[in-house]
């Protein structure tokens, strides 16, 4: 009888069994990359915005405070997004023919919104408090990363759960003294882990892993 | 990231869907065979829905699905806009936070006063304001559901003409060109018809026109009106009055057919001061409550006793008692006959505690018995002591006999022109009016309303009302306190007040312009008070009270000027007796298309979606009839199709049936729910008829009932005692159940909470059953409406449910109400069996539900021993409607389908409370946290707080002996325990 | 009957294999079933028949995605329905196939030769029914990878304290090793297809999936030892599975749920049901491809004793339940059973009754065991009333429970009965394909028991 499979395939076949679970492996491991990397996440990612903001310049080379946009980071859930109006405040008097301002002006005389497009979007299901998180010092820079860096603007940070809870898990990796929250440029001092746990203790840290900390 | 998807997926699907929305969408979502056949017998209308799954969408949803099983993990977000202000509002309204306002709302002859909570100028909630006399901060059901009525998408929206949609110009020309030809002949064919009148600036609006207009007529109707207390107490006081009652003061209270604690202007005021006086170990003794009644309510549930009698035999106990007390010029009692130990026990209580009891007739019982009630009060001494007499505002006015009138008019052609404001008569006039066939012989027909109902059709012009939430106004309450009515949100729609549509009509030239209801309201207010009246109007405001307009009592000096009479009484025949009553959830039927209301279980019959004949066991029996069995209740020759309901308790050979349903227009909610009792209501009977025949179709009726069950089985789940007993011996409520086990009786160490300890204390004794909680959590917690079709297969949402049990005989049983939510057992059932951790435990005890989580096993809710879980078995949620939208509460999730929900005990209010506390570096205190429904209960029945703080109010009360906690036994530990209820009978009654 | 022959051990009862047979005429016998040219119209109507069947299954499952599970009766009190019922009952025929192949193996029971390969069939058919339900009852089965222990971005584990993951768990090993079992089992056998195939495809496929088998020494050593590694591996999966099942239950606090003697109950019961349906199966099947040879009357009426055996557990199981309930003192407990007996299900437990308990003593009686129609009937009444009894466990006791005023009600919805009768579709569809493609008699092990064979036969 003459032979169905040329002698080559039990080689195949050997190759073959012990490469499926190689296969499965690497897929395991290539998906699990693909769920943190930036084209799920986003983050990374600088935004087109109708009015070019660069934070590096108002933040970065002109030093402005977070808080004078920002205005209710410190009262409230939301950080606040400024008005037009705001804006207007220094560009009635500066860049005022500028091309690139105009929207900015337009929205002013007509008292219409301009669009910004979001660039950090918790899903609907997620509540996000700032103000909690500045009062028990947490960085802007924490999060949201060199901002005062930033031409576009761009999400830093994943924003996946296993992200939060990083933190939540443990605080003291992350907090800061209250003074410094607003501070772009603090780093973490080679002793972080000591003055963290004593800032936890100070500013009764406690690590909310709780479900209904985010989700109600 | 998947919900987020899973939603994307849902929109995806609504979006291929035609043009479903709301509530109604469940029935078409529900469309199995057996059941479209089901709908074919309730609602014909809809079986067109069937089970739509085409090619397309089966294989767009098979693709969505799988993708989703695929890359469940890793979706992007949608791309989405921030739109911030261009110029930011100085009023501080920042993003996130809620801002409360100060308003009231109108019903019937009284007022709510209220606080709307308000999230970047959408009012969401409304809760009840604590500066307020007529509320103190308890709600009821109506005041709940209205937020829901504000943004019902069923509300006209335009101006309509002969089906036409026209502008206000071409109205406002016609209604000039009218009031031109009337101004020539002084007004004398103009009729304006409202409701009853509690606005003062209408009120001086109608004085300025007829100063203008001598001849033109004003008129108010209201099927649920107080016409027979008014002659009542006429007859008895010799002046116009209305009353009032100061039950802080009772330490006997007698309810002849009324149900104070549950329906009327006085409700929740009766309510606080009630529950007031039923706590043990209070300063004063629990007070004592004797009902007489025909259909159950929620006071004859509280009563200590409660006579199950006819409507219609009332008045001769009434009479004994009168006599029994020695009422001025009640000579020869009528013989009690069978009721005769009830009522010398009234007598012998109200004797011995004079000054201090209150006795009471409800608006259904003919003017004799309120004149026998208020001389039964005289002779007591409660008139001006426990029960105030205030002037009715706006001069007493008899409605029926008014709007008998108007038909008188309309048959002699002296009406030109018909202003009908929100009143809907073609619905709600007595049937023998034939107010249709009468209306559309007016020339000039012009309607104003929230909705295009029955009356609009008829009408030449339907003009669109604004919502009380839209507009300015004023609302006055029976002791007088006056509240401005100041607008949460800009009409939603182009509508107008009936102070602007009055204001058009006094127009000298037509182009001038229509002052708004803000001008005509201000303008009012500053001609009231002399001086600086911005400020005025900024407290008045603020404080939602007009100071200084509260409790304008009227005293009645018996002996000086007027000798009482009786009101003569009007023989009633004999025969099946009917009472017709206002329902429990739409009222006259003004919120037939409130969907929160229709879903509401009843607190007597737990029926959802309908209205039903109610009558007594024994009468069923006698006639052959079962639950659900329609029958022709034929009534002076006039017929109307019902389907029956036995109700233990219900007096025997009487039927009640309630008002407000079988509407044919008025909503896409409201049409075609029940039937129209106003069919068989005419002006001679209007509450209480004889000689009432009852015929069998042999056709079947599915009811929607919440619970099925309403016996307790002999199990521990309520329990009670005599306050006598309880003050012998309190151990008696604890021996009553099953000890639960100690806490070393586990191999599992302890749990500490160290911190917070959330805790909730029900009082049984101080809870109605009245299911405002159940509303109030609906409003705050975004819960999802199902449908009659979805509650009949036992699929309702409510977080929080209002059980009710009866006890003893079926002909005059205990009722007993439990509200039950979520226990937040410490040891919780449901949490070890979630195979995904969807539903833990925080440190705080809460019992935490993690929608985004959940993939839906049901297993918890299988495991939950009280049952409080609820699920998504569809998309109950509408995620298309935009007007709905804007009511929901943006600090809780909407739930998607196939998810579990529960109670969170609010936890968005108590992380906002956790937040506000640690951002001032102290502790939340006590009673800083409310969940929705404790802020609701009129009767403070819900007390929540931190049980680790011993000061806490919630500690405290479940330090009383008399608290236990439900299925202790199983050792669920539950977070939620309730407080015994205590009954005060009479010794005497009690030894019989 | 045939009266007693030659028969390797003295034994009056009917052979275990007809006489007169040799290894040509059982290899040629079982093969042709397989490597015939045309097929059987009978085949071709019976297989057109399940696939329509299995067609609404799908229809219904493409159903339960769009509009959600509100399609089924299930409610608030009775979150669970026919889903979890029939995964129950499928899981429970499953058992079985590896009682049969590793269990009876093990105690050297010859007569398994000729049933084994299909009870394996069946089990693996069986349990891939049963694997839809879990899945397909959840309200959001898109998300059914949840239940997997994996790390993801969530930072999340499942919550091992529930019984639903030890069964994602049990139910998913049962899977793996009935479906090694089987193949192992399988390969000296696809082997022979290869070799007597004449078409090349037959060849190529066969050849394949034999994994180059060529039955040296060498082979059927590594081949026995495997095969019996197996069979010890899947020995404890036998209590194993079903009695994590029923921790589904008992693990809760439910009246009728919350009871210690469901494992061993639930474990009797599946064997009970899978012997049945191995019953249901082998006897239209032998008669069709008239292999009386080989499931000779010895094979019936030892599954039939095997039923009686089970039966008698299960309807021990019943009885304990109603006497713990008196003797417990439980007032839940007790009110439960009285509900059982004379509650809105009476009729389903009474008729469970009857067909668990009651009918299946004939089996007592030879004559029944001996009568071929008399046990298809008994092993259809016992598979009615297996699902009964699961019915009634899962409806019964969640309809009415400790609060009266959430009791409710619970039916059937049009979509619960088509994905019941719709899984029956998939399962014969996999079968009719499997009788028709493969050897559904071990030929080999076949030939083992032919007198030929005797004198060769090896100790396993």
């Amino acid at each position: 009888m003459p032979q169905v499979f040329h002698r080559s395939t039990n080689t195949f076949s050997r190759v073959s069994i012990f490469g499926f679970l190689f296969f499965v492996a690497a897929a395991t491991y290539g998906l699990a990359l693909l769920n943190r990397s930036s084209y799920v996440t986003e983050a990374g990612v600088a935004r087109e915005q109708p009015v070019p903001f660069s934070h590096k310049h108002h933040a970065g080379e002109l030093g402005i405070d977070c808080r004078y946009c920002h205005t209710s980071v410190e009262r409230t859930a939301s950080a606040g997004i400024p008005s037009t109006q705001t804006c207007m405040n220094c560009h009635a008097q500066i860049w005022t023919d500028s091309a690139v301002l105009e929207p900015v002006r337009a929205s002013y005389r007509t008292d219409s919104s301009i669009r910004w497009t979001r660039v950090h979007d918790l899903p609907d299901y997620v509540y996000f408090n700032h103000s909690i998180h500045v009062q028990k010092g947490v960085g802007c820079a924490t999060c949201h990363g060199r901002v005062d860096q930033m031409n576009l603007t761009w999400q830093e940070s994943s924003l996946q759960m296993e992200w939060c809870l990083d933190c939540h898990r443990n605080p003291e990796r992350y907090v800061r003294p209250r003074e410094e929250v607003f501070n772009m440029a603090w780093e973490p001092p080679s002793n972080q882990l000591e003055i963290g746990r004593e800032l936890v203790r100070a500013y009764k840290i406690q690590s909310l892993t709780d479900c209904y900390t985010c989700h109600r | 990231m998947s919900g987020a998807l899973d939603i994307e997926a849902i929109r995806r699907r609504l979006a291929t869907g035609d043009g479903r929305r709301f509530w109604r969408s469940l029935e078409e979502a529900a469309g199995t065979p057996e059941l479209a056949a089901l709908l074919e017998q309730d609602f014909p209308r809809q079986v067109a829905a069937g089970l739509g799954v085409g090619r397309r969408q089966f294989l767009q949803l098979m693709g969505a699905s799988l993708a989703l099983a695929g890359l469940g993990a890793c979706t992007r977000q949608p791309q989405q806009e921030i739109v911030p202000y261009a110029k930011a509002p100085e009023d501080g309204i920042v993003p996130g936070e809620p801002l409360f306002f100060a308003t009231a709302m109108p019903l019937d002859t009284g007022v709510y006063g209220l606080l709307a909570e308000s999230h970047m100028g959408r009012p969401t909630k409304l809760e009840g304001n604590p500066e307020h006399p007529a509320s103190l901060g308890g709600t009821d059901v109506f005041a709940q559901a209205s937020v829901l009525g504000l943004y019902d998408p069923d509300r006209s929206q335009v101006v309509r003409s002969a089906g036409e949609i026209r502008p206000w110009s071409a109205f406002f020309q016609t209604l000039h060109a009218a009031m031109q030809t009337q101004r020539t002949k002084d007004g004398v064919g103009i009729r304006i018809l409202t409701e009853t009148l509690t606005s003062t600036t209408l009120h001086d609006q109608i004085i300025a026109f007829n100063s203008e207009l001598h001849s033109a007529r004003w008129i108010e109707y209201e099927p649920i009106n107080r016409d027979n207390a008014l002659l009542g107490l006429q007859a008895a006081i010799g002046t116009d009055a209305a009353f009032y009652n100061r039950l802080e003061g009772a330490d006997v209270i007698v309810a002849f057919d009324a149900d104070l604690l549950g329906s009327g202007p006085n409700a929740l005021r009766d309510t606080r001061a009630f529950s007031g006086r039923r706590r043990p170990g209070g300063r004063k003794p629990m007070s004592r409550l004797y009902v007489a009644e025909p259909m159950p309510t929620v006071t004859g549930a509280k009563a200590d006793h409660r006579l199950a009698v006819r409507a219609g035999d009332v008045e001769a106990i009434a009479r004994a008692v009168a006599a029994g007390v020695g009422a001025y010029g009640v000579t020869a009692a009528a013989a009690a006959g069978p009721h005769a130990q009830w009522v010398e026990a009234v007598v012998k209580d109200l004797t011995a505690k004079r000054n201090s009891t209150v006795v009471v007739a409800g608006p259904a019982q003919p003017p004799a018995v309120h004149a026998l009630v208020a001389l039964i009060n005289d002779a007591v001494g409660n008139t001006n002591a426990t029960v105030a007499n205030v002037r009715p505002f706006a001069g007493g006015r008899e409605q029926v006999a008014a709007l008998g009138k108007l038909v008188e008019d309309i048959d002699a052609g002296k009406v030109d022109l018909l202003i009908i404001a929100e009143s809907n008569p073609v619905l709600t006039a007595p049937v023998d009016f034939r107010f249709a066939e009468r209306l559309q012989k007016v020339p000039l027909r012009i309607r104003l309303g929230l909705y295009e109902d029955e009356t609009s059709r008829l009408c030449h012009w339907h003009l669109p009302a604004v919502h009380y939430l839209e507009s300015w106004s004023d609302v006055r309450g029976i002791d007088g306190t006056t509240s401005i009515i100041q607008p949460l949100i800009a009409p939603l729609y182009d509508g107008k007040t009936v102070h602007e549509l009055l204001a058009a009509c006094m127009r000298k030239d037509e182009s001038d312009r229509v002052p708004t209801s803000y001008e005509i309201v201000r303008d009012y207010w500053s001609r009231q008070r002399a001086g600086d009246s911005t400020a005025f109007w900024r407290r008045a405001l603020h404080d939602g009270i007009v100071e200084g307009t509260t409790g304008a009592a009227l005293r009645v000096d018996r002996d000086v000027e007027y000798l009482p009479k009786m009101a003569e009484s009007i023989p009633l025949g004999d025969g099946l007796e009917i009472t017709f009553r206002p329902d429990p959830a739409v009222y006259d039927g003004r919120f037939a298309n409130n969907a929160w209301l229709q879903e509401l279980p009843r607190p007597m019959t737990k029926l959802t979606w309908d209205n039903a004949a109610c009558i007594a066991p024994v009468t069923a029996e006698r006639l052959g009839l079962a639950s659900g069995d329609v029958v022709e209740l034929r009534l002076e020759g006039r017929a109307v199709r019902a389907p029956i309901w036995i109700v233990p308790g219900h007096a025997p050979e009487a039927v009640t049936v309630h008002l407000g349903y079988g509407r044919e227009h008025g909503g896409r909610v409201a049409e075609g729910v029940g039937f129209n009792a106003y069919a068989i209501r005419s002006s001679t009977a209007p509450w209480i008829a004889r000689g009432l025949q009852i015929h069998k179709t042999g056709e079947h009726h599915e009811f929607a009932t919440t619970q099925h069950h309403h016996d307790m089985e002999g199990r521990d789940v309520v329990r009670g005692a005599t306050i006598a007993e309880y003050q012998r011996d309190p151990k008696v409520i604890r021996e009553q159940g099953e000890e639960a086990p100690g806490a070393g009786e586990t191999l599992y160490p302890p749990v500490r909470y160290d911190g917070y300890a959330w805790g909730m204390a029900i009082d049984l004794n101080a809870c109605t059953g009245c299911s405002a909680c159940v509303i109030a959590c609906q409003a705050e917690n975004n819960i999802a409406v199902v449908g009659k079709d979805q509650v009949s297969r036992g699929r309702e949402m409510h977080w929080i449910r209002v059980d009710r049990y009866f006890e003893g005989s079926a002909d005059t049983p205990a009722i007993h109400h439990q509200p039950v939510p979520c226990m937040h057992c410490e040891d919780a059932p449901c949490e070890v069996v979630c195979p995904v951790n969807a539903t833990t435990h925080s440190n705080e005890g809460l019992n935490q539900m993690v929608y985004n989580r959940c993939v839906g096993t049901r297993y918890c809710s299988n495991n939950c021993p009280y049952k409080v879980r609820r699920f998504n078995f569809y998309l109950y949620s509408d995620w298309s409607t935009e007007s709905l939208k804007l009511q929901r509460n943006p600090d809780v999730t909407v739930r998607s389908r196939g998810v579990m929900e529960k109670c969170t005990y609010c936890v968005q209010r108590i992380q906002y409370a956790k937040i506000k506390a640690e951002e001032d570096d102290r502790t939340v205190r006590d009673g800083e946290i409310t969940p929705a429904c404790a802020q609701a209960c009129p009767a403070e029945a819900i007390v929540f707080g931190n049980q680790n703080d011993p000061e806490s109010r919630v500690a405290k009360l479940k330090a009383e002996p008399r608290n236990y906690g439900l299925l202790a036994e199983l050792n669920t530990r539950p977070r939620t325990t309730y407080l015994a209820e205590l009954r005060n009978p009479s010794p005497d009654l009690e030894k019989a | 009957m045939t009266s007693p022959v030659l028969k390797p051990r003295e034994d009056r009862r009917p052979p275990i294999i007809a006489p007169g047979h040799t290894f040509e005429t059982v290899t040629d016998r079982i093969s042709r079933v397989v490597l015939r040219k045309k097929t059987p119209r009978g085949w071709i109507v019976g297989f057109a028949l399940s696939f329509a069947l299995m067609m609404v299954l799908f229809y219904t499952i493409g159903a339960l995605l769009i509009r959600g599970i509100g399609l089924w009766g299930i409610n608030i009190p009775v979150g669970w329905g026919f889903a979890i019922v029939t995964f129950v009952w499928w899981i429970g025929i499953g058992h079985a196939g590896t009682l049969i192949s590793a269990i009876l193996l093990l105690l050297r029971q010859e007569w398994r030769t000729s049933i084994n390969r299909f009870a394996e069939a069946m089990t693996l058919f069986a349990v891939a029914c049963a694997g839809i339900y879990p899945v397909m009852h959840l309200g959001r089965p898109w998300l059914a990878y949840w239940l997997f222990p994996y790390p993801n971005t969530m930072g999340m584990w499942p919550n091992f304290r529930s019984p639903l993951i030890w069964d994602v768990f049990a139910v998913s090993t049962y899977l793996t090793v009935s479906l090694m079992f089987w193949y192992v089992g399988l390969i000296p056998d696809l082997a022979t297809l290869r070799d007597r195939s004449d078409s090349r495809i037959g060849r190529t496929v066969y050849g394949m999936l034999a994994i180059g088998w060529r039955g040296s020494a060498k082979h059927w050593h590594r081949y026995e030892t495997a095969y019996l590694l197996l069979a010890g591996l899947a020995t404890p999966l036998v209590v194993s599975v079903h009695t994590i099942v029923s921790f589904d239950f008992a693990v809760s606090m439910l009246p009728g749920w919350h009871a210690t003697i469901f494992p061993p109950y639930f474990v009797a019961g599946a064997i009970y049901s899978g012997f049945a349906m191995v019953m249901t199966l082998a006897i239209p099947i032998r008669r069709f491809y008239g292999l009386e040879d080989f499931i000779t009357m010895r094979h019936l009426d030892n599954m039939a004793r095997v039923m009686l055996a089970t039966g008698l557990i299960v309807a021990y199981g019943y009885a304990m339940e109603t006497f713990m309930a008196w003797y417990g003192g439980n007032p839940y407990e007790e009110f439960l059973i009285l509900n059982r007996f004379t509650g809105p299900y009476r009729l389903q437990y009474w008729l469970l009754i009857t067909c668990n308990v009651i009918l299946p003593q004939v089996l007592w009686l030879k004559p029944i065991r001996m009568n071929v129609a008399a046990l298809f009937i008994m092993s259809l009444v016992v598979n009615v009333g297996m699902w009964l009894e699961r019915y009634i466990i899962v409806v019964v006791s969640l309809h009415r429970d400790f609060l009266p005023s959430s009791w409710g009600i619970y039916a059937g919805s049009v979509y619960d009965w088509s994905m019941l009768f719709g899984s029956m579709g998939l399962f014969l569809t996999l079968l009719f394909l499997f009788v028709r493609f493969l050897p559904m008699i071990s030929i080999f092990e076949m030939r083992t028991l032919v007198p030929e064979a005797e004198v060769k036969e090896e100790p396993l």
